[in-house]
């Protein structure tokens, strides 16, 4: 017994994952059929719409900034994808592109009404919400469009080895967060700026850029979301997407994103997005009110920055 | 005569750090007794103790001869001590009135505010000072010379007989100096007590009846005002003889490397004209206010030019921000190092790496090794004292800060180097490394600008210098050629205007 383990100290580093391996063993315990192949993968699967948002919004909140209009983005670039293919008959893999230019777009008004503008970014992006919102609504005249091509069915619902495309369109969208958040220039300003914009500017770095680029990400990730959803429901519905940006968020904080900005990880947003699907799942296995679930969520994202805070005043 | 205040075998530790041990100290009434050391020496945690926000590990304290057992922050204020931190602690968007009595708002019958009760108390709290302040106004737009009597007169009204002021007159122009003085005599011939803390030896000479002396946690000595000589104090406070506060070197000033023509911004500047030389120490004076930082801001690109050139290496160069700035070769080490100059969150390898990602880097992604090999190099070479480069910047002494700002400038190997008060809060010792470290660029080639308020230091480290006053270079000199009264006399804009 040389060697003591400090369990105060490794509960509270890793105290998100801690919790949710314990809500992971307690639910195998209590539901059978929770621990299956086929649960799993639909855990996966569900988490990875808002989780592909998730990533992109970790660049934005760590950036020290916010984006609410994720949702609508969703919305907007889901249905001109559809509108696209179903009214216009163009083919799945340009109308996939235009919805990405969309979802770009709107992230790179929003960054640049931030940047030049000097604009907070919870205003800009909250014009952003009933803006995008209602360019949908105009460009479908809001009726859903739906019944798409079987190629276009297969990314939200096809199989690849075994595994869902979206849950594999996710984990290489955290790959590659994860790759540009630690190996890129963009990844390293994007934690420097959170942490101390004015240094970063005296330092000769373009901020303005680099803060706009965030938000084009947070956008592209929007997207490439619309375009599983709108696959898998095999509907675009000007309604899509609402109130996202508050799993989204959720997600984010839970993995330990500081919302001030500087400070948190991509595997953190992981764990955190999974930890909302599976505490979702787990609550439907067990029969329990979805009125109860909202009470459990909100919990949830306020107990994570206890747990964030516990760690804060000890290290 | 019995002291009013007296502390004795304070010990206090932190983690890994024994911050006080066994001091002593005592305060008579009506006396100002100053506190003096370099930083780190162990002031502010004494004040602390004696605040109530830290508990000492050992040692007792005992007011006008009684033991205090029970030292909370609310305690001590009851018992009559007011603390003025350097960080004023006032509300900017609230008014003179609700600041000095919040907390204790005299209430109506009907439990609301009384607010004319409360005016009334405001005005009898500021009356000893003969200001013109208004109870209704917003703190925020005081200046700071009377946002520091506004905290005075909230810790008078709270009945305070010692007041313990820390750096007080740190934010203070020279006029806001003298009316603070002014103010501290008359509170100590009403018999308050004052506890004052200063880097300022001559503001301690002004001032002190009595003076102690801290260092490495520890009172070295303590004597009545006019019995220790300036170097005899930076001698107790370093606790060596400083041979060399300024150390020499040869100057091989070369080509004019950054030359600055007719630089004007309205309200900023005018018609600024200097050069820097590869190889030289170019000195930038003048009183706080005079613009010398913001002339530099200009040159750098954080502030648009309305109009003027600026030369690098004789061809013309367009500077519209920051990042042309750096491009071009030029690095600004900023005054204010944590909310300038460091990302204080980060680790020392990410901050030092900062300025060069660009550098190292292809298509946007970083080349580690090269990086950690050139980051580590620097670390070692410039003896920065931290466990690993993976420690944040935030967990450094502010020496040590200072030198990871500097890395992080020196890492990019730039052609002009602009220091904006570099050794601004740093202690006697680390000051000369920087000056060191500031000559060393120079052997290899830069030019080097340096901005400073302190007048031996510019008339000892700079080759040549500027005189700056209200936006204007007034005169430049070659070292030696003025004394420090003419270059005083410049800097207060009393100089013949014939030749201008």
């Amino acid at each position: 017994m040389e060697k003591k383990i400090d369990y105060k100290q490794l509960l509270k580093n890793n105290g998100i994952l801690i919790v949710f391996f314990l809500i992971c063993i307690g639910l195998s315990i209590l539901s059978p059929y929770f621990m299956t192949t086929n649960n799993i993968l639909n855990i996966f699967r569900q988490t990875s719409i808002y989780g592909i948002i998730a990533v992109g919004m970790t660049f934005v909140i760590l950036t020290g900034g916010i984006d609410l209009s994720v949702g609508s983005i969703l919305a907007l670039s889901g249905m001109i994808a559809a509108g696209l293919m179903k009214n216009n008959g163009i083919g799945v893999f340009i109308a996939s592109v235009a919805a990405i230019l969309v979802g770009g777009g709107i992230g790179l008004i929003n960054g640049v009404l931030i940047t030049k503008g000097k604009i907070a970014p919870f205003v800009v992006t909250l014009g952003m919400v009933t803006i995008a919102r209602g360019l949908t609504l105009i460009y479908s005249k809001g009726y859903p469009v739906s019944g798409f091509s079987p190629e276009f069915r297969q990314l939200g619902g096809g199989y690849f080895l075994g595994i869902p495309i979206p849950v594999i369109i996710f984990i290489a969208t955290v790959a590659l967060a994860w790759f540009i958040l630690n190996h890129t220039r963009l990844g390293r300003y994007t934690y420097a700026i959170g942490g101390n914009e004015e240094t970063v500017k005296l330092s000769g770095i373009n901020v303005n850029f680099y803060k706009t680029m965030v938000y084009v990400i947070v956008g592209i990730a929007s997207s490439l979301s619309a375009l599983i959803l709108t696959s898998r429901l095999n509907s675009a519905e000007a309604i899509a997407g609402q109130g996202y940006e508050l799993d989204v968020i959720a997600a984010v904080v839970i993995g330990g994103t500081s919302l001030s900005g500087g400070r948190g990880s991509i595997i953190g947003t992981l764990i955190g997005a999974l930890l909302i699907g599976v505490i979702n799942n787990g609550m439907n296995l067990l029969g329990i009110s979805p009125y109860f679930q909202q009470v459990v969520k909100g919990a949830l994202i306020i107990g994570a920055v206890i747990l964030d805070r516990l760690r804060d005043e000890t290290n | 005569m019995e002291p009013l205040l007296k502390m004795s075998g304070i010990t206090k530790s932190f983690p890994g750090v024994r911050a006080l041990s066994d001091v002593g100290f005592d305060l008579h009434k009506g006396e100002l007794h100053a506190l003096v050391g370099e930083n780190g020496a162990g002031k502010s945690t004494l004040m602390k103790i004696l605040s109530g926000l830290y508990k000492a590990d050992s040692g007792e304290l005992f007011l006008k001869g009684e033991k205090i057992v029970s030292t909370g922050l609310r305690e001590m204020i009851k018992l009559g001590i007011g603390v003025i931190y350097q960080e004023l602690n006032l509300i900017p968007y609230l008014s003179v009135s609700e600041n000095i009595f919040l907390g204790r708002e005299p209430k109506t019958s009907i439990g609301t505010i009384d607010w004319s009760k409360m005016r009334k108390m405001t005005r009898e709290a500021l009356a000893p000072f003969k200001l013109d302040i208004s109870p209704q106004q917003k703190v925020k737009s005081l200046g700071a010379a009377h946002q520091q009597i506004v905290e005075i007169a909230k810790a008078l009204s709270l009945k305070a007989e010692i007041l313990v002021m820390d750096e007080p007159t740190a934010a203070l122009t020279g006029n806001e100096v003298d009316r603070l003085f002014e103010i501290i005599k008359q509170l100590k011939n009403d018999g308050v007590s004052i506890i004052y803390i200063s880097h300022r030896l001559e503001e301690v000479h002004h001032l002190a009846d009595r003076i102690t002396i801290l260092r490495d946690g520890e009172r070295v000595i303590t004597k009545n005002r006019g019995e220790m000589s300036n170097d005899e104090m930076i001698k107790y406070m370093v606790g060596r003889v400083l041979e060399e506060q300024y150390p020499q070197y040869e100057s091989v000033p070369g080509d004019v490397v950054l030359e600055v023509k007719g630089l004007t911004k309205k309200g900023i500047c005018e018609d600024v004209s200097f050069t820097a030389r590869a190889g030289e120490i170019f000195g930038f004076v003048g009183l706080v206010g005079a613009g010398r930082t913001e002339i530099m801001q200009t040159v750098y690109g954080y502030r648009k030019m309305d109009s003027g050139e600026v030369l690098l290496d004789g061809e013309q160069v367009t500077i519209r921000n920051c990042q042309d700035a750096v491009m071009k070769g030029i690095g600004l080490i900023p005054e204010e190092r944590k909310q300038q100059g460091l990302v204080l969150g980060m680790s020392v390898f990410d901050n030092a790496a900062l300025s060069v990602l660009d550098l190292y880097s292809t298509a946007g992604v970083l080349h580690r090794k090269k990086i950690n090999a050139e980051v580590n190099t620097m670390v070692d070479s410039m003896n920065i004292k931290t466990p690993s480069v993976r420690q944040l910047v935030r967990n450094l002494s502010g020496g040590n800060q200072q030198k990871v700002v500097l890395a992080k400038w020196f890492i990019r190997h730039c052609k002009v180097y602009i220091f904006d008060e570099p050794t601004r809060g740093i202690d006697v010792g680390a000051k000369v490394e920087i000056y060191r470290l500031m000559q060393n660029l120079a052997k290899r080639g830069a030019a080097v600008i340096m901005i400073s308020s302190e007048l031996p230091e510019v008339m000892n480290i700079s080759d040549r210098a500027a005189v700056v006053f209200e936006g204007r270079i007034v005169r430049e000199f070659k070292k030696g050629e003025l004394s420090e009264e003419q270059v005083m006399e410049y800097s207060l804009g009393l100089f013949d205007k014939k030749g201008a």
